[in-house]
């Protein structure tokens, strides 16, 4: 079935999809940098990172993300979904600048505004490529022989 | 791996080509993957109508038992393991904005030919601002 104009459901995915990657990366890097450096002679470290609060955050928001880019990527093209995951960044640059103050370069403004206007383009135009059915198809090679 | 690219000694800056070298495999790693698990996607059909008849479960079991996905996943893994070398030896703020930007460029490129896309001139467009864009907020 195909879907040129998305549901509302859908479009929280999409959603979904762009908040869940960045704030898990954010999660993961606060975590590593509030342990100790990890030597590769102990891996063993590593695993019990994984069970400290902001780390199960990052890779729980991180499994979140890639459930919700699989069920996007059943009903939409790649080309859709991609620019979709940038404006995750937006979001983060956003939430750094307003909820943690920190200042933003005239060049990240900038690059906010590119990937803004980048993926108001892919969103106004169709969210999947138009296949014939095979009964389309069949129709039109009837059409066709006559 | 290390002694597949003329990184030099530990800690001396690898020459461009093997900087060029290290982010080319995280892109073509990358987009590969992507292309592969989009494919995988679209073979196995609409994730939520699957859900809505088969449930969870057979929502799962769809993906689980699609190779094709397994083959996307598998290049996923490389990229993020090139991404940890490349990241070895190079900047993050050189790394980290230039995979990210090209893989979008690429993976458009990819998406016309491999997966039949229709890339029209506002997907092109928008490829080519969300890659600068990225490169801009990343740097």
């Amino acid at each position: 079935m195909a879907h040129s104009s998305l549901t509302a459901r859908q479009y929280l995915i999409l959603a979904f999809v762009s908040i869940c990657a960045p704030l898990g990366d954010t999660c993961l890097s606060r975590g590593m940098t509030h342990i100790p450096a990890i030597a590769l002679a102990h891996p063993a470290a590593l695993i019990a990172a994984v069970f400290t609060p902001w780390i199960a955050t990052g890779i729980a928001l991180l499994i979140a993300f890639f459930a919700s880019y699989l069920t996007a990527l059943s009903w939409a093209d790649l080309t859709f979904v991609l620019p979709a995951t940038a404006l995750g960044n937006v979001l983060v640059a956003l939430l750094s600048r307003f909820w943690l103050h920190e200042t933003i370069s005239l060049e990240r403004w900038a690059g906010i505004a590119l990937i803004t206007l980048g993926v108001g383009f892919v969103a106004q135009g169709p969210s999947l490529t138009e296949r014939p059915s095979a009964a389309t198809e069949a129709r039109v090679k009837q059409v066709a022989a006559r | 791996m290390t002694f597949l690219l003329p990184v030099g000694p530990a800690n001396a800056a690898p020459s461009t080509w093997a900087a060029t070298a290290m982010i080319a495999t995280v892109v073509l790693a990358s987009t590969t993957g992507e292309v592969l698990t989009a494919a995988a996607m679209k073979s196995i059909g609409d994730l939520d109508e699957i859900r809505a008849r088969a449930g969870m479960k057979g929502a799962i079991r769809s993906v689980a038992t699609c190779p094709l996905f397994f083959a996307g996943v598998f290049f996923l893994a490389v990229a993020f393991f090139a991404l940890l070398f490349a990241l070895n030896h190079l900047n993050l703020s050189l790394v980290a904005p230039a995979a990210a930007s090209l893989t979008l460029v690429t993976n458009a490129i990819a998406g016309k030919i491999f997966l039949k896309e229709n890339v029209d001139r506002r997907r092109w467009a928008a490829a080519v601002l969300v890659c600068i864009g990225v490169y801009l907020l990343a740097h």
